[in-house]
């Protein structure tokens, strides 16, 4: 099996602050890897080990088979970048941004043009390419950012929450970009607050100040972590009920999820008296089963159970 | 039940683009009303008008019975808002910035106190009150902007898609702060791009561009939706979809998480069809009918109005 990003015993200090605690993981060509975490929890900092831009305090990386301490020139002409803060020009058209990306990649002249088109059609954006930058709206400017970081064909992309802010239908269409590239070969590291996106990837990296929790494919993860019960309520009270639940001894946690509450219980708790509980409070229960734990479930059971160490 | 915030016939245009056209909104007290559109459908425009940041075209709104061109200083004087990228002071300590606070929205010194000491406490902050703003994690600047915008105890409190780039722990523990001060008697008018957030509001209104196209409550939109959806899990969703949307009976097919969802006319006719295709394809596939999500409504709304 190839590798396009092998990491081993990755740490990064700063001063006394250990941002990155000996981070190992494997992603394979052609695969989506999805880095999860809270905020600040360090999967920028990995990123920016990746691409060359701060060096690792020990351990080691390889990208595509170069080192990252000693061969980063060699991986940056490889590697395409995008940022939440979607570093374009806003007051250059949709054009000149792309010209201006092929020139810092140095994309041969006789390949710009039809490298363009591809990004146009590829990006939706044929027909505005005339267009100033800052008129076009988030879901647009997004995947023109990702047409700017692939205007060199790079192996492999870096994407640090390329959604945030970005309506749901934008979101699909940006991910359908993703999988298209995926399919020809570019291995993609994406990091996400949304467990929906999550979802698509092939594997995924639950870091945690600092520290890898979990590693596994979003299936397994959720077959695997959660070692009690998911229980869904809706309720006429979620605020009052799920001040309720949390006094009962079967219950560990219950958190607001969507429009009514996810529940984690001991193993084979009895759903009747959960309900009865809330019942008996004058709460009424519109409806109450066990789930199958989502992604979020995992995310939250992961982020607690490290607090309470 | 009285109407707190009543937007009336409202017009703002830039130029050739009309980013709010003839907007009626009304929202009833002490509830959590969601504004829900694509980017650019004029959700912060909005939000800016309410505020008399902008001047509108045309129209009007009331705040608490107050005309926002006529009264806008005394209905400050009672709204919180938080924008999108909200501004804390980064070299300031938290309990500096919520005097900072304080001292702008002229807090009277004798119950300055308190209310910090309450906000703290409030927002889980209390142990980390002399900490830097800069310091402090993604979530935990978002309660303390919040909590920067609650020092005057506003009755109406406008929030412009405050959990953008938060983690989910973190947005579950915002919204229990906001059911919390809705239980404490606020209204609050909330944009987001967040699906199962609005499943949360007591109303929602669906802006594309500019226009409301359906406001109501969030079950209610989910019912009024009229189309059957299936949904395929299979080891390979995107080679489904592509199949999928070849159909003459697939109106729509879309990756939902883990599942693919397909809207058609005929879900049982559509099912037998869909797995048959599917085998012949080598794709192993289960199909159920499921009822539709806010997230399924929405994608499907927007999509018609953009079909127009």
């Amino acid at each position: 099996m190839e590798y396009a990003i092998e990491i081993e015993n990755l740490t990064k200090r700063f001063d006394n602050f250990i941002a990155v605690n000996n981070v190992n993981f494997k992603v394979k060509k052609g695969d989506v890897f999805g880095f999860l975490g809270p905020n600040g929890s360090g999967k920028t900092t990995v990123i920016r080990m990746l691409m060359g831009l701060i060096s690792p305090t020990s351990g080691t990386g390889k990208v595509l088979g170069y080192d990252i301490s000693k061969e980063s020139e060699k991986i940056r002409s490889k590697i395409g970048y995008m940022s939440q803060k979607f570093s374009l020009y806003d007051d250059l058209t949709v054009d000149e941004n792309l010209d201006f990306y092929a020139g810092v990649y140095c994309v041969p002249k006789d390949k710009i043009n039809k490298k363009k088109k591809e990004i146009l059609e590829m990006a939706d954006l044929v027909g505005k390419e005339d267009m100033i930058t800052s008129n076009l709206s988030g879901g647009w400017k997004q995947r023109l950012a990702l047409g700017c970081s692939i205007i060199h064909e790079p192996d492999i992309l870096l994407l640090d929450e390329p959604t945030g802010g970005v309506d749901p239908i934008a979101r699909r269409q940006f991910w359908d970009v993703i999988y298209d590239l995926s399919k020809k070969g570019v291995t993609i590291l994406v990091t996400t607050h949304y467990m929906d996106e999550a979802e698509h990837c092939n594997s995924i990296g639950f870091l945690y100040y600092g520290n890898i929790l979990s590693l596994d494919t979003p299936n397994c993860m959720k077959e695997k972590i959660i070692d009690g019960d998911i229980v869904e309520i809706k309720s006429s009270n979620t605020l009052k009920s799920i001040e309720l639940l949390k006094l009962k001894n079967t219950v560990r946690d219950a958190s607001v999820y969507g429009a009514g509450i996810h529940v984690m219980t001991e193993p084979n708790t009895d759903l009747n008296e959960l309900k009865e509980c809330l019942i008996q409070n004058h709460i009424q229960v519109i409806s109450i089963k066990k789930v199958k734990p989502s992604l979020e479930d995992v995310f939250v059971f992961l982020v607690e159970k490290e607090n309470r160490k | 039940m009285e109407h707190e915030i009543i937007i009336s016939s409202l017009t703002k245009k830039f130029g050739d683009i009309t980013a709010v056209d003839n907007l009626n909104i009304k929202i009833k007290e002490n509830t959590i009303f969601g504004l829900v559109g694509p980017d650019g459908a004029g959700k912060t425009t909005t939000m800016r008008i309410l505020l008399s940041l902008l001047t509108p075209d045309s129209g009007t709104a009331e705040i608490g019975g107050r005309d926002i061109l006529k009264e806008s200083e005394e209905i400050k004087q009672h709204i919180g808002y938080m924008p999108q990228r909200f501004s804390l002071y980064g070299d300031l300590t938290v309990l500096e910035n919520l005097e900072f606070y304080a001292e702008i929205y002229q807090v009277p010194k004798k119950e300055k106190k308190e209310k910090i000491e309450d906000l703290l406490r409030f927002s889980n902050l209390t142990n980390h009150s002399y900490k830097l703003a800069d310091q402090l994690s993604g979530g935990m600047k978002q309660k303390l902007a919040l909590s920067c915008n609650l020092i005057h105890t506003p009755k109406y409190l406008l929030l412009d898609e405050p959990t953008i780039g938060v983690d989910p722990v973190a947005r579950r523990e915002f919204w229990k702060i906001l059911f919390e001060l809705k239980e404490g008697g606020t209204t609050i008018f909330v944009s987001t791009p967040y699906m199962d957030e609005a499943e949360r509001c007591d109303e929602i209104g669906l802006m594309n561009n500019g226009k409301i196209v359906k406001t109501d409550t969030p079950a209610n939109i989910i019912n009024s939706f009229n189309k059957p959806i299936i949904c395929v899990t299979s080891e390979n969703n995107h080679l489904a979809r592509d199949i999928a949307l070849k159909e003459e009976y697939v109106t729509d097919s879309y990756l939902f998480g883990e599942e693919l969802h397909i809207v058609v006319d005929d879900s049982d006719n559509a099912i037998k069809k869909l797995l048959k295709k599917f085998d012949t394809n080598y794709i192993k596939a289960s199909i159920n009918k499921i009822s539709p999500s806010l997230e399924d409504v929405f994608v499907n709304i927007i999509k018609s109005e953009k079909r127009r």
